[in-house]
């Protein structure tokens, strides 16, 4: 009787931990990795939906926007366009790039797709994506990226573009105001080189 | 057997969390009205009028004991146990233990020295969410008489003083002064609350935020005083001024928060 008591509370107690461990695979990210925000699910310019931790496992470009700025996020884009050029020109391959909206409730997949074409960019190189569940808040706050709607329409808000390695801690980052900073430029060539 | 199997049940019971306490569990959330008022933030020289839809917020800034009994069901936002991208050494530095306050008025007193993070994760496992400025600003702009009181210089220099007096010290507790004309408490003169949009309230001379926490301070001494419609309100530009400075890592021993529903904009 007192083994099976035994084996009783083993399988409530134990056999739960071990699922639990099994459940938090794969290897664990560094402490500071991007990756380890709360859950959140993205849809991008060609309505493909995937989780944002699944980004992980190759250095990228990551940032916000919204589709009807008129201003800083078409500087944005184009910054980084011209960025990813210069990597070229470095000899290195052009690492992904991924923005996520801070304005979901406007930008829908039609708006990401026409925002695309207006910008010559396309998945699976360069992503523009809303998010469909979850808190872009802790985003943008670990990106360092704050916005607030304004009264009268659009947002008060900054640029911030990361260079994330494949672990997803942030190794660099640039305003994206249209200057090419060659810093930012070696450090993506460097990064792009040490994960081939 | 019966004996063993009581021995068991116990031995279960006593691994199951209690329920938190009725003062721990109860969020008491009051309804604020929608309507129009003119921010105290201008937008570039300008001064806004923002319509306010209606929402619910919490009756009291979230206690040390709510905070406590998030953290026990939530063990991944505990000190020690949270990533460093989500709050830096000073988070709940005061507490005992990474779930007890060590503090007998824990019911009474606002949970501060918590990351904007954490907050916000305590907000959302309320299915609830930080107060964006305005909704903050509209809310704490009532008295116990009036839905905007903020013209009054006895009022303001009182809040300003009651700031003053509070600086470096322990929050004091809850409930100690009248409700405003919403039944919200303690929104002025005890603490400094998070808001969801915290690192976007103050612009630089080109109208662009900076990261939170980056140069704030250098745009608070310079052209930051304009960004407000009434520079003699000192209570509230040292308030948005001192969430600015901070990155939404910070803790602050000041810094506390309550939470938010969006009712959306049925009347």
């Amino acid at each position: 009787m007192k083994k099976f008591v035994q084996l009783l509370c083993a399988a409530l107690l134990g056999t739960g931990l071990i699922a639990a461990a099994q459940a938090a695979e794969p290897a664990p990210l560094p402490a500071t990795s991007i990756y380890r925000i709360p859950p959140l699910t993205l849809v991008d310019q060609d309505g493909h939906s995937f989780s944002f931790a699944s980004l992980v496992g190759t250095p990228r470009l990551l940032g916000m926007f919204y589709a009807s700025c008129q201003m800083a996020c078409p500087v944005e884009i184009e910054t980084i366009k011209q960025i990813e050029h210069a990597v070229a020109k470095a000899g290195a391959t052009p690492i992904s790039v991924v923005l996520v909206s801070f304005d979901p409730t406007h930008d829908d997949v039609a708006v990401l797709r026409k925002a695309a074409v207006q910008h010559g960019v396309s998945a699976p190189e360069f992503l523009l994506t809303r998010a469909m569940t979850g808190d872009i808040g802790m985003l943008g706050g670990v990106l360092g990226i704050s916005w607030r709607p304004l009264p009268g329409g659009g947002f008060q808000h900054n640029v911030v573009v990361a260079l994330l390695d494949r672990e997803g801690r942030i190794i660099a980052t640039d305003p994206a105001n249209g200057r090419i900073d060659p810093a930012f430029v070696a450090a993506i060539v460097r990064e792009e080189r040490a994960t081939r | 057997m019966l004996r063993t199997l009581t021995g068991l049940l116990m031995l279960l019971a006593a691994l199951v969390p209690w329920p938190a306490r009725a003062d721990a569990a109860a969020a008491r959330f009051v309804t604020v009205p929608g309507g129009h008022f003119v921010s105290s933030l201008l937008d570039g020289t300008r001064t806004v009028t923002v319509r306010v839809a209606p929402f619910a917020m919490m009756e009291k800034p979230v206690t040390e004991a709510q905070f406590a009994a998030f953290l026990r069901a939530h063990p991944e936002w505990q000190r020690g146990r949270i990533a460093p991208l989500f709050a830096g050494p000073n988070y709940l530095a005061g507490w005992l233990t990474p779930t007890d306050p060590g503090d007998a008025q824990a019911a009474r007193r606002p949970v501060t020295a918590v990351s904007w993070f954490t907050a916000r994760a305590y907000c959302d496992s309320l299915h609830a969410e930080l107060p964006s400025w305005y909704q903050w600003e509209y809310a704490a702009a009532a008295s116990s008489s009036s839905r905007d009181a903020r013209a009054g210089m006895i009022r303001r220099n009182a809040i300003l003083a009651a700031l003053m007096r509070a600086t470096g010290q322990r929050p004091g507790l809850i409930g100690q002064r009248p409700a405003n004309v919403y039944g919200l408490r303690d929104l002025n003169r005890l603490i400094w609350e998070w808001v969801s949009d915290y690192g976007a309230m103050f612009p630089d001379v080109n109208g662009d935020v900076g990261s939170a926490g980056s140069g704030s301070v250098l745009r608070l001494c310079g052209g930051a005083a304009l960004a407000f419609r009434d520079p003699s309100d000192y209570a509230l530009a040292e308030r948005v001024a001192a969430l600015s400075m901070l990155a939404p890592a910070d803790s602050s021993p000041f810094v506390g928060f309550r939470c938010v529903r969006n009712l959306g904009d049925a009347p």
